[in-house]
């Protein structure tokens, strides 16, 4: 993000990866039948994880509430199919650790039937307040990835009065369609939802941005937006990463979120397509957010497309619907860049999938690294304006405090310094890896200050047991003597023995 | 002959003197790294290093009688930032660090003597007389107090479990080192 | 004023103290692992090379010269250094502990460096007055401090370079010396001193 970006159209930063979005793109949706059996995670967002109200061998609706938000930043999370609760365990979390994590298991019962809605008439008329304490109750999540509740970064939006919205149909990963297909699909859901969540935020205008390697999802809208004039479809080049938020709202607006700000500090907010139609189903129809459309791509895939399917099924039996050529070489949950590297495909998929990707063989191929020849392709690709090489170089030391003073901690992790390397350094895996790290000796530090709060507490309380001890021993001794003062006069003989 | 020995004699006393009245002015009252180094220390008081304290470990510290390396509970982390501090280098690799831990109770031995709450630094360790206890993982510090003084060897130490949250990202493999 | 500005650019460049001479190379070695210890070093090294000098000249001019005592020169001037070192010692641990642990024992080891007393004789065998003898002194103590900069520098971006295994630590530090050496060759001839 040079000082020449101000005066070229096409920003400096970014890559051009080839998008591999078509044919997948272009296949009508289809609709994954409810499978027999789903795992709903109690994580599926940013923040604490949601405690179950349901118990083993109790029937459920669609669309009931299983487990309910705990903490300020949480999400409820609502059984995606008809059925029975079979088990609360635990079963393999979308993370490249392959850790287990807990999640309510749904016997369906093939019905699919909902629990009644109850859907507000009109949003408009109603409080904002209303609009966000709906989407917090349906569960909606940013569906772009991040998982952030969506109703906290209303309530954030409405404090800070944003005045603009941001509708993210950049979807720059490769691979990837299926905000293209909300787009394509459900035109009239997203501008709905958008204009739901600028009556919630209070914002005055909306700023839809799709790449232009979707005219067809740009004509769409186009046409459903063309009754409200506040909302404005904005096409935008094909670069990636597009689609992370500080640089969408730097091409959409012009505004540079500093590093040490949120985005809704500089009156804008942002939020992805999906999002916005998850809004507008939370608030219309009443639906909670249980199922999604989700992108099966790569090169093992025999159908590759999308699917509207219910949250909570495993990837397993989606890759049974479209079809394997061959076994997976590698799983991947979102997009090539910036996706999570599964171990197996007995993983559920969560509010956050936006794609599934099984790649084979030649695809999957990753070149071993070679040393740093200090081209500088990495520098001019970072969104950020970082310098990947010196910090993975500091890295790659152990010198992780070096790496942080060359703002390490404002890496987007999108991969473009991977991606344009021409010795295939992993260098986002460097940056995890210190990033992680940091975040380790930080938790250590507070552990540290909390050990030394309890370790004086623990002083306090022996010192105040010990002052309590003599000072009952000294009562005791007083009682004692006034007793035996007593003693002389016989008649309080009975109280000296209740007092002894 | 005497012109020499007088000569050097009389600069040795007046620098002599020089640097006397400089120590007196320049005096440092107390080593002022200790309490830095003190606050670095977990602060348990758990006596692993060998000191009695905390205090009295970052007071071996400054005097570079003990090395960075002392504290257990404290682990690789607390090392690195006390080799920073004292401008030491140390070779972290040999450390033995296995890792943050924590103690656990063998709840089937637990026979409830409540000895193990007694010399708990941060009272982590909750139970009653003749009822099983337990450890509170958030508040332990992994200092093995406990251990040594459970009768019936129901305490032990286990490493932190790897959850989620705590997971990190791997350095990558290099070939070029 | 033309000669001393050449006599201080050859003092502290062309006949550099470590580069030129080859004095005071344990320190050059031993504390330029990290820029700021090696700007501390140089520091304190500027100091004591300069007032130790000062003090040398004095000695020298109205002591030794004058009652013929010149066989007393060494002892003396080490009895001069000593004390400024000690002195300079107090001082920075009075100043910034930090510095004091990290220059560790090199900090009294200024006491022989071969640096201070080396520019010590150079001055006293120039035949110098008190002025000319405290700029040269003073100059050649700035060179000092910046070889160490500039090295310090230069291991630092080492530490991050792919070194093969058997060069790692000090033999590359060793030929990363024997370059920046020559290129203070390339000083020669625009002064002399």
């Amino acid at each position: 993000m040079g000082f020449l970006d101000r005066f070229l159209k096409t920003p400096s930063w970014g890559v051009h990866p080839e998008d591999h979005k078509r044919p997948a793109a272009d296949v009508a949706l289809r609709i994954f039948p409810t499978p027999e059996r789903i795992f709903m995670p109690l994580n599926q967002h940013v923040g604490g994880m949601a405690r179950p109200i349901v118990m083993v061998g109790q029937k459920v609706l669609k669309g009931q509430l299983i487990a309910e938000a705990q903490g300020n930043i949480s999400a409820p999370i609502h059984a995606s199919a008809s059925g029975t609760i079979s088990a609360i365990g635990e079963v393999t979390a979308p993370h490249p650790s392959g850790l287990p994590f807990k999640a309510i298991t749904i016997d369906s019962d093939g019905a699919d039937r909902w629990i009644d809605t109850d859907p507000l008439v009109d949003p408009f008329s109603a409080a904002p307040e209303e609009i966000t304490k709906r989407t917090a109750a349906a569960g909606v999540v940013g569906l772009g990835g991040a998982t952030f509740p969506a109703a906290p970064k209303f309530a954030l939006g409405k404090r800070l009065k944003v005045k603009t919205l941001i509708v993210n149909g950049g979807e720059c990963e490769p691979y990837l369609s299926s905000d293209d297909r909300v787009m394509r699909d459900f035109p009239e859901m997203v501008i709905d939802g958008a204009r739901l969540v600028m009556h919630a935020i209070g914002a005055t205008e909306a700023l839809v941005g799709i790449e232009d390697n979707k005219p067809e999802a740009i004509a769409a809208m186009r046409k459903a937006a063309a009754a409200f004039p506040e909302v404005k479809i904005r096409p935008l080049p094909a670069l990636y990463p597009m689609g992370s938020d500080r640089q969408l709202i730097k091409v959409l607006t012009g505004i540079e979120v500093p590093s040490d700000a949120r985005a809704a500090e500089t009156g804008v907010l942002v939020h992805n397509v999906s999002t916005c139609a998850a809004v507008h189903k939370a608030i219309r129809l009443g639906q909670p957010l249980v199922e999604r459309i989700i992108t099966i791509n790569g090169g093992a895939i025999a159908n590759p497309g999308n699917l509207f399917a219910p949250l909570g099924t495993m990837i397993g039996d989606l890759f049974a619907f479209v079809g394997l050529k061959e076994a997976p070489s590698r799983l991947i949950l979102g997009g090539p860049m910036m996706g999570t590297p599964l171990l197996h495909d007995r993983i559920p998929i969560v509010k956050g999938a936006s794609g599934i990707l099984a790649f084979n063989a030649v695809e999957a191929h990753v070149p071993d690294a070679g040393p740093c020849i200090r081209c500088g392709s990495c520098t001019k690709a970072c969104p950020m304006g970082l310098l990947p090489l010196e910090m993975a170089a500091r890295i790659k030391v152990g010198d992780l405090e070096g790496a942080e003073a060359y703002a390490l901690q404002d890496c987007i992790s999108c991969g473009c310094c991977a991606y344009v390397c021409p010795s295939h350094i992993p260098l986002v895996q460097y940056f995890s890896h210190a990033k992680g790290e940091l975040t380790a000796a930080e938790r250590t530090k507070l552990r540290t200050d909390a050990t030394k709060r309890l370790a004086e507490a623990k002083a306090a309380r022996i010192e105040r047991e010990n002052r309590e001890k003599a000072e009952a021993a000294a009562r005791r001794k007083a009682e004692r003597e006034a007793a035996k003062a007593a003693a002389a006069t016989p008649a309080t003989t009975e109280k000296q023995g209740v007092s002894a | 002959m005497l012109m020499s020995v007088g000569s050097l004699a009389a600069m040795g006393l007046a620098l002599g003197s020089v640097l006397g009245v400089a120590s007196r002015y320049l005096a440092v009252e107390e080593n002022p790294i200790e309490a830095e180094l003190q606050a670095m220390l977990p602060g348990s008081q758990c006596g692993q290093c060998g000191y009695v304290g905390c205090a009295q470990a970052a007071a071996a510290l400054a005097k570079g009688e003990a090395p960075v390396t002392l504290c257990p509970p404290g682990g690789k982390a607390t090392a690195e930032a006390l080799a920073a501090k004292l401008g030491v280098k140390v070779d972290l690799s040999k450390v033995s660090d296995s890792g943050p831990q924590i103690a656990e109770v063998t709840e089937e031995i637990c026979i409830g003597c409540c000895r193990c709450m007694k010399v708990c630094p941060t009272d982590a360790i909750i139970g009653a007389a003749k009822q099983i206890h337990n450890v509170i993982r958030e508040a332990c510090t992994g200092c093995s107090s406990c251990v040594d003084v459970c009768p019936t060897e129901a305490l032990g130490m286990m490493p932190i479990p790897v959850t989620l949250q705590h997971w990190t990202w791997p350095k990558p493999a290099s070939a070029h080192n | 004023m033309k000669e001393f500005a050449l006599m201080m650019i050859g003092a502290a460049l062309v006949n550099n103290v470590i580069l030129a001479r080859f004095l005071g190379l344990c320190s050059f070695m031993g504390v330029t692992t990290r820029v700021d210890t090696a700007a501390g070093m140089g520091l304190a090294t500027t100091f004591v090379i300069t007032v130790s000098s000062m003090a040398d000249w004095a000695v020298q001019t109205y002591l030794l010269d004058a009652y013929g005592l010149g066989f007393l020169r060494t002892v003396t001037f080490i009895l001069i250094i000593a004390s400024a070192v000690q002195f300079t010692e107090m001082t920075i641990k009075k100043v910034s502990p930090t510095l004091f642990q990290m220059l560790g024992i090199y900090l009294p080891l200024i006491t022989t460096n071969c640096a201070v007393l080396g520019v010590a004789l150079l001055l006293v065998e120039g035949r110098m007055g008190f002025l000319s003898a405290t700029m040269f002194a003073f100059a050649s103590s700035v060179g000092y401090s910046l070889v160490m900069i500039i090295f310090a520098g230069l291991r630092e971006r080492l530490v991050l370079a792919d070194v093969p295994r058997l060069f790692a630590g000090p033999p590359i530090a060793f030929i990363v010396a024997g370059m920046l050496a020559m290129a203070f060759m390339g000083f020669s001839g625009i002064a002399t001193s």
